[in-house]
């Protein structure tokens, strides 16, 4: 396996009583598509909030292309290469979908302050080329004509679209999808799931997607690595993943008759809970509220 | 087809121009007006417009809550009255005419001014700007209340009494200069990819930061620039008026000018300079009715003028909006395909 373009190196995390991630470890080689799947409360998010810098892992290293990045802030390891999107939809509401995108181009930005102010010929060159490249990922997105709405009138599912454009320009090497696919149908999370295929594919980039519908993440992702209760509990192709008698048992509560039966029918009860879990996955908001509380 | 940099530059520096043209002629015609207080009142309204634009870009652009500005008023009013009072009493730039070497020693005053007050708002946004909301309001607050009480208790500010004897430097024409620079200049600023970067921080400081955005920096950045301009506007006041006292830096002061940025609308800048203006005037205006009324109901007027207008417009008088985008051409301009 060639170098790991993010490397989560055996990392814990406690918060006070709580172990919410023990000795987790995964590594994403460039230009690979991972699911990181669970149950509720399993810690999917905690992880990823632990690999973009939003908190500070307890023991272990989080590394991007072998660069130790742990104990940054989440804006240097953006500067990094690691693009995340949200669970619950963080996009600038009160800013047009253009500005929204064009924010997060920012941080390549190298003209000064007074620069902007005077408007001379690099802050115009360096403006164009925001511009540009920020309409090239609406447009690859299908969000070029809502450019000038606001972000907060945009339909759920653009919502969503816009949230991967928008991490998408920070010219990441690695993206990290939380739920893409919340509150869709499934024809829309079909439709998703191709579409981040196709991202891979033409931005070469490492993807490591969230998802609490199995049936869907089995479909489209290479590797899976299985979550619960901040444990990794399996790893591995998702035709393995879905038989492991661990991963059944995450997600149904029992072991008792369905790993005796066969595996298609194992991995059917599992995909429908999965489902049931995918439902009630819009109240799973705890980590992001901990820390506006701790701010 | 990409523009030349000498396009890019006349396209850029044009309106400068044009503005310093009008800002000449704005400061000849206003004091020739027969009416020498209609000329004093503007003074007042522009140096108002320049501490509420100014605050916009903490309380409206970055969605800081700030109730210093008094405090930053004050640190560059009296640092630009200490080098003005010190210095042009006894030096002259020799090669120079009186008049000029005064201007130019006003012009570094506020310059110096603007960067003490620059300087404060480093000192006080470094540790303070973790905090947000109501919590940074009380910090600011304080502090603003700590620099009163030590200009109030030193000999050199004048004491309780004041700063008396500046020199009358501040013409209508700096006052409109200094309009014209920060209204122009946060204008850009707020169109800037900085700009976004600040109104990120405002919208959402988890998502700012994933997106590369360092939050921190940004908000104590557009602390700094906006205390410079406070700075500003205190150095112009104190020249405009010839008298410096503590008692003009209180914490109403603040509150008045985070009445107009709210007022105008936050985030608004256009909106900012309307409510500046009117919270200016306003007062003024009402004075004749006291001659009927024999009673002082101005600020009753004022008060009930302010509560009837949030709940009337309860997001300020523009909202966010700016003035120049409800120009239909401007609007037609900006929606048509990227260049």
């Amino acid at each position: 396996m060639s170098e790991p373009i993010l490397h989560a190196d055996h990392v814990s995390i406690r918060f006070g009583g709580l172990q919410a991630l023990t000795d987790f470890d995964l590594r994403v080689a460039p230009g690979e598509l991972v699911g990181l799947i669970g149950p509720n409360g399993a810690g999917k998010t905690t992880a990823f909030n632990v690999l973009t810098g939003v908190y500070r892992p307890t023991s272990g290293e989080v590394r991007i292309a072998g660069e130790q990045v742990s104990g940054m802030r989440p804006n240097e390891i953006a500067a990094r290469g690691l693009a995340r999107t949200f669970q619950n939809i963080r996009l600038f509401k009160e800013l047009s979908v253009l500005d929204n995108v064009r924010i997060a181009c920012h941080h390549r930005a190298k003209v000064s302050w007074l620069g902007s102010v005077l408007g001379g010929p690099a802050a115009f060159r360096e403006e164009t080329a925001i511009r540009e490249r920020s309409m090239e990922l609406l447009e690859t997105l299908g969000l070029a004509d809502r450019r000038d709405e606001l972000a907060k009138n945009l339909p759920y599912g653009e919502q969503r679209r816009l949230e991967i454009a928008r991490a998408l320009a920070t010219g990441p090497r690695c993206l990290l999808l939380d739920e893409p696919a919340a509150g869709m149908n499934p024809q829309e999370k079909l439709e998703l799931m191709k579409l981040i295929r196709w991202i891979r594919d033409r931005h070469e980039l490492a993807i490591l997607v969230i998802e609490h519908d199995m049936k869907l993440v089995m479909g489209v992702c290479e590797r899976l690595c299985v979550l619960d209760h901040g444990v990794r509990i399996a790893e591995g192709a998702p035709d393995e993943v879905r038989r492991n008698p661990k991963v059944i048992e995450a997600y149904l509560g029992t072991s008792g008759s369905e790993s005796g039966s066969g595996g298609e029918s194992g991995s059917g009860g599992a995909a429908g809970a999965g489902g049931a879990a995918g439902g009630s996955g819009e109240a799973g908001e705890k980590p992001d509220d901990v820390r506006e509380a701790s701010r | 087809m990409s523009p030349t940099p000498g396009q890019v530059w006349s396209r850029s520096l044009s309106p400068v121009f044009g503005g310093f043209a009008v800002v000449a002629l704005l400061g000849w015609i206003v004091p020739a007006s027969r009416d020498s207080y209609v000329a004093y009142v503007a003074g007042l309204a522009g140096i108002n417009v320049v501490l509420a634009v100014s605050l916009n870009l903490i309380n409206g652009v970055t969605g800081q809550f700030s109730l210093g500005h008094a405090g930053f008023m004050a640190v560059g009013g009296y640092v630009a009255a200490g080098i003005t009072t010190a210095i042009g009493g006894e030096y002259q730039l020799s090669f120079l005419p009186t008049g000029a070497s005064d201007a130019l020693l006003f012009f570094a005053g506020t310059l110096a001014g603007g960067a003490a007050a620059g300087l404060a708002g480093l000192l006080v946004g470094l540790p303070s700007l973790r905090l947000r909301g109501d919590y940074l309001a009380i910090v600011t607050l304080g502090f603003s209340e700590i620099i009163r009480v030590v200009i109030e208790n030193l000999s050199i500010t004048g004491g309780a009494t004041g700063l008396i004897g500046i020199p009358p430097s501040t013409t209508l024409s700096w006052i409109f200069l200094w309009v014209f620079v920060v209204v122009i200049g946060s204008k850009r600023l707020v169109a800037s990819t900085h700009g976004r970067a600040l109104l990120a921080v405002r919208e959402d400081e988890v998502a700012a930061e994933a997106m590369g955005v360092n939050t921190t920096r940004y908000k104590v950045k557009a602390f700094v620039v906006s205390s410079f301009f406070a700075g500003v506007a205190g150095a112009l006041l104190g020249h405009y008026l010839q008298i410096l006292s503590p008692k003009d830096f209180t914490f109403v002061k603040s509150i008045e000018v985070v009445a107009m940025v709210v007022l105008g609308g936050l985030g608004s800048i256009s909106g900012a300079v309307m409510a500046a203006v009117v919270l200016t005037i306003l007062p003024e205006a009402l004075r004749p009715l006291q001659d009927y009324t024999g009673v002082d109901l101005r600020m009753v007027i004022y008060a009930s003028l302010l509560v009837v207008l949030m709940l009337v417009r309860p997001r300020g008088i523009l909202g966010s909006r700016e003035l120049w985008d409800l120009w239909p051409v401007r609007k037609a301009r900006a929606t048509e395909p990227a260049p």
